[in-house]
């Protein structure tokens, strides 16, 4: 246990300098950010260790809060959570230290430090904490330090809007955990972890379970929660979101997880639920994402779909954990986790990339950028590389996980009766539909952006980042490829985690997938070795001869501009056209001129889903509530003092009574 | 592992540009003409490998790779579709979604490639090529999904050869099948690969900046795509002679194969091509036969 406090001392300690140094940009840059690689670099060791089958460590102290000890656990479910949190904080704090310098003269860029230590420390102690107070503590320093991340550039309004939204989005979630840990508590007698297991009796334990969906859901993004990402993702600085969106995300998952384990098998319906709701923010998540013109914002909408992916494996796995299946419930639970750590993975990857285009091009605008790769060759490759493992593709490491869930889902589909292969088909189909999509959005994300012309003057002088923010998008792009290839190591040593959470041996079925992920190691080995030959072939056969350039192919049109290119939402006009019903996508066409053209506009707009059905017209309606208590605010001192004397003068005689 | 696990390689290799030829014969016959020689499409690969390149300005490395990525992919997925008979170089279980998969990285470089290009035209094809195959996806896998369930497998041969017998689901597999294989090989009734007019197409207008060698890879590749989907066909219409019957197994494919490309020329001759609007009806059309299966196959 001690590495992992000493890491997160030096994180938070670090973190402390920083703010102290807050007059000179440079210098708490490098405090805070050598500070958390230092202390994820010290906090990785025992987390490996304790993941190739190392034994569990805790770490309990008295504590003076009550109900409250410091208690602190590693296990393999917390190890296995931890390697992304401290993996991907280091990198993105050595791509913030650059990212931040071009705020250095009107920020102070301390305070930035400072909430970046806390949120990662935060982010360690909450997969750590076996204590509900703890625990909540933990999540809540949580999500104030990102709170304050995502406000980092408060002038902005429309930031400060997006941080609100999150700041509320955020409480009303942990306004379910409290309950729910109210709950167990009151029937284990203690808030320890250790005393939840199988305590709670079936009615309770299902409205738990419930609470813990929305509590955990909404941190997660699942939809109609996903309120706070489509705006607190864009708002925030491109580092700061590559760490929410690759990992704090994840913590609403570890939650669930972790739940999980303290109940006994679940009844049926829990897994349908899961199921359906994976499937809903997977298909929902990757729409908008489709309708997005803001590339973060895409990025954010596809934190939901993935989201919604990692929930489907959970809900495969519950599905065949209840009915028995063995099978079914490894290898959905384990393509659900795996999809985490590969998620954190090329998500970081993305939000960096697309910070760098921010900062290269001064806008994220889809359609004001295009043909960055000539320009920013290294992040382009970087973000080509995240683009086909978020769409699910081979030979990468996003390929693998959704392999898995796909696995798992049609081994029970294949097997079993009607009431277990009907959602395991949708789960399969669903998975389907979500990786074209995915494929698409990507194709756009990534196409429009990097590809072509220059849709504007900004995108045209853009230049590539400094080696300190390229350096982490390779790293992690490298981690992408690694892990697609060693899947058939990685799978099987996740049987420590899996087993914790169904209570039995994982171990010979992880094996087996680790079988079939071999096969597809060799699969893209092949795959390489075709591109180097079909490489080789070409510049052979082009050697020595006419090799010409030209304009492209436009009709015989002898004045295109960059301005006549496709974009994005043209691209992807056929799949919102289709899928408008779910979309709501509102148009505005203004045609000028009366009979010969003038200038036109045409702008589309999509209003979030849950923003407009549910969260809207909840707090209208408590709003329009609370109004009717403004007559009481009349701002006569003598009427406050008067009715504070009359409050007074009734509680006195109730007391009295 | 047999020699003859490699059979569908070396036919793929050296048969899958012929079912072009075979197509447009068909369809030259029926409208009375003499039609292109049957060879021509390996006329064509033939010429432009031996040509030079002209590249537009826009472009970069990725529309280079293109083609390169989408014939290699193309080439793997070859090693995964099962010949008649026996299992494929590279068979496990689930190989099934690396199939789907691998065409889908294929798709995706070819797209990227034509996105390079800056082209509206290009822009316009790989937005509906990127649509119709994410709607095609979840059809190929539910009725795959329908055939594994009766044959209780995951693996793409195992559960080809269980499926050989006739009954009322497989036919809705099949149907369904057939419906993807024109969808993802640009046929008739979804794109018509002999239009004149760069507006309405959708796979050949992705391509119509790649020359010589690019052009040559992108052919081949477009070829095998189309013999590994119609060998999946084949292998769920016809029977395997067993395992030593190699000579048999062999003509069988072939001449599955060659029946197919007729079928498909038959189509072309007598349908016009669907209004894009429709596109995305026949493929729910599909996936409403493919998940009817699955419903018939788990009475």
């Amino acid at each position: 246990m001690l590495p992992l406090l000493l890491a997160l001392g030096i994180i938070v300690i670090s973190g402390c300098a920083a703010l102290t140094a807050w007059n000179k940009p440079r210098l708490s840059s490098c405090i805070g950010a050598g500070g958390t690689v230092l202390g994820c670099a010290v906090g990785i060791i025992p987390a490996l260790e304790v993941l190739m089958g190392g034994a569990t460590r805790s770490l309990r102290c008295a504590w003076s809060m009550p109900y409250g000890s410091f208690f602190i656990e590693l296990d393999p479910l917390s190890a296995f959570f931890l390697l992304p949190v401290f993996f991907l904080s280091a990198l993105a704090a050595v791509y913030g230290g650059q990212y931040l310098m071009k705020y250095k003269d009107t920020k102070k860029l301390g305070p930035a430090w400072f909430f970046y230590t806390f949120l990662v420390a935060s982010m360690v102690l909450v997969c750590l904490a076996r204590n509900a107070v703890l625990f909540l503590i933990a999540w809540e320093i949580m999500a104030l330090a990102s709170f304050f991340l995502v406000a980092f550039e408060n002038e902005k309004p429309q930031v400060r809007r997006s941080s609100w939204i999150y700041m509320v989005a955020t409480h009303l979630g942990t306004a379910c955990l409290l309950p729910m840990f109210l709950i167990f508590g009151a029937h284990a007698g203690s808030l320890d972890f250790d005393r939840f297991a199988h305590s709670l009796p079936q009615p309770l334990a299902s409205i738990c379970f419930i609470l813990a969906l929305i509590g955990f859901g909404t941190k997660a993004g699942i939809i109609p929660f996903h309120v706070w990402l489509p705006e607190a993702h864009p708002a925030a600085p491109s580092h700061v979101s590559a760490l929410m969106s690759g990992i704090m995300i994840k913590t609403g998952m570890y939650g669930i997880v972790r739940m999980l384990t303290f109940f006994d098998v679940p009844p049926l319906w829990w897994g349908w639920l899961v199921l359906a709701i994976g499937i809903i923010s997977g298909l929902l998540g990757v729409l908008f994402a489709l309708a997005q013109h803001d590339l973060k914002g895409l990025l954010a909408y596809h934190s939901v779909e993935n989201i919604g992916i990692i929930m489907m494996g959970l809900g495969v796995g519950l599905i065949g954990w209840s009915a028995a299946v063995p099978s079914v419930a490894i290898l959905g639970m384990a393509g659900g986790l795996f999809h985490v750590v590969n998620h954190a993975l090329f998500k970081g990857l993305l939000f960096l990339g697309a910070g760098s285009v921010y900062q290269a091009a001064h806008t994220r605008e889809i359609d004001h950028l295009g043909g960055l790769i000539k320009k920013m060759p290294w992040t382009g490759a970087c973000f080509l590389v995240g683009a086909v493992a978020i769409a699910g593709l081979p030979p990468l490491n996003g390929f693998l996980s959704e392999f898995l869930i796909f696995l798992g889902s049609l081994r029970g589909a294949i097997s079993m009766g009607a009431d277990v292969a009907v959602p395991l088909i949708g789960a399969v189909a669903g998975l389907a539909l979500i990786g074209g999509l995915a494929a698409a959005c990507f194709t756009k994300a990534f196409g429009i952006v990097f590809l072509g012309e220059p849709r504007s003057k900004t995108a045209a002088d853009a230049r590539e980042s400094g080696p300190l923010m390229v350096a982490p998008m390779a790293l992690l792009a490298a981690a992408c490829i690694a892990v697609g290839f060693l899947g058939f190591c990685i799978v099987p040593a996740m049987s420590g985690v899996v087993t914790g959470i169904l209570g039995f041996d994982a171990g010979p079925e992880l094996k087996m997938a680790g079988g079939s992920l071999g096969s597809i190691t060799a699969a893209s080995t092949a795959l390489l070795l075709l591109l180097a030959c079909l490489a080789w072939l070409r510049r052979f056969l082009l050697s020595g001869r006419e090799v010409g350039s030209s304009v492209t192919w436009d009709c015989g049109y002898t004045a295109p501009t960059p301005r006549m290119q496709y974009t994005a939402s043209s691209f992807a006009q056929p799949i919102t056209h289709f899928f408008g019903s779910l979309l709501g996508t509102k148009k505005r066409l203004q045609l000028g001129g009366r009979y010969f053209p003038g200038a036109a506009e045409f702008a589309t707009h999509t209003q979030d889903m849950g923003y407009e059905k549910l969260y809207r017209p909840v707090f209208t309606a408590v709003k329009q509530f609370c109004e009717r208590f403004l007559v009481l605010q009349h701002g006569r001192m003598h009427l406050y003092v008067l009715s504070i004397v009359a409050t007074l003068v009734v509680l006195l005689v109730w007391q009295l009574r | 592992m047999h020699l003859e696990a490699f059979m569908n390689i070396f036919f793929g290799i050296v048969f899958a540009p012929l079912l072009a030829g075979i197509i447009s014969r068909v369809k030259a016959r029926v409208a009375g003409r003499t039609g292109k020689p049957l060879l021509q499409l390996y006329f064509d690969i033939y010429k432009n490998f031996r040509r030079g390149a002209v590249y537009s300005t826009t472009t970069s490395w990725l529309f280079r790779a293109g083609p390169i990525v989408g014939l290699a992919a193309a080439l793997t997925a070859l090693a995964i579709a099962p010949p008649l008979g026996s299992a494929a170089p590279l068979a496990f279980t689930g190989d099934v979604l690396l199939f789907a998969y691998m065409l889908g990285l294929m798709r995706f470089f070819t797209v990227l490639a034509a996105l390079d290009t800056g082209s509206s035209f290009e822009g316009m094809g790989a937005s509906r090529e990127v649509f119709f195959s994410a709607l095609a996806e979840p059809v190929l896998l539910l009725g795959l999904a329908a055939v594994a369930r009766k044959a209780g497998t995951l693996q793409l041969s195992e559960l080809l050869a269980a499926a050989s017998a006739t009954s009322p689901e497989l036919v809705l597999v099949l149907a369904a099948l057939c419906i993807v294989f024109l969808c993802e090989n640009a046929r008739i009734p979804f794109d018509d690969p002999n239009t004149h007019l760069e507006l309405t197409m959708i796979h050949e207008v992705m391509v119509l900046d790649h020359s010589g060698p690019d052009f040559a890879f992108i052919e081949c590749g477009a070829a095998l795509k189309m013999w590994v989907l119609g060998s999946v066909i084949v292998g769920l219409v016809l029977p395997g002679a067993g395992e030593n019957a190699w000579l048999v197994n062999g003509a069988a494919m072939l001449a599955g194969m060659f029946v197919l490309a007729i079928s498909v020329g038959t189509v072309e001759s007598v349908m016009a091509r669907l209004r894009l609007l429709r596109v995305p009806q026949l493929l729910m059309t599909a996936g409403a036969l493919s998940a009817f299966a699955f419903i018939l196959v788990m009475r």
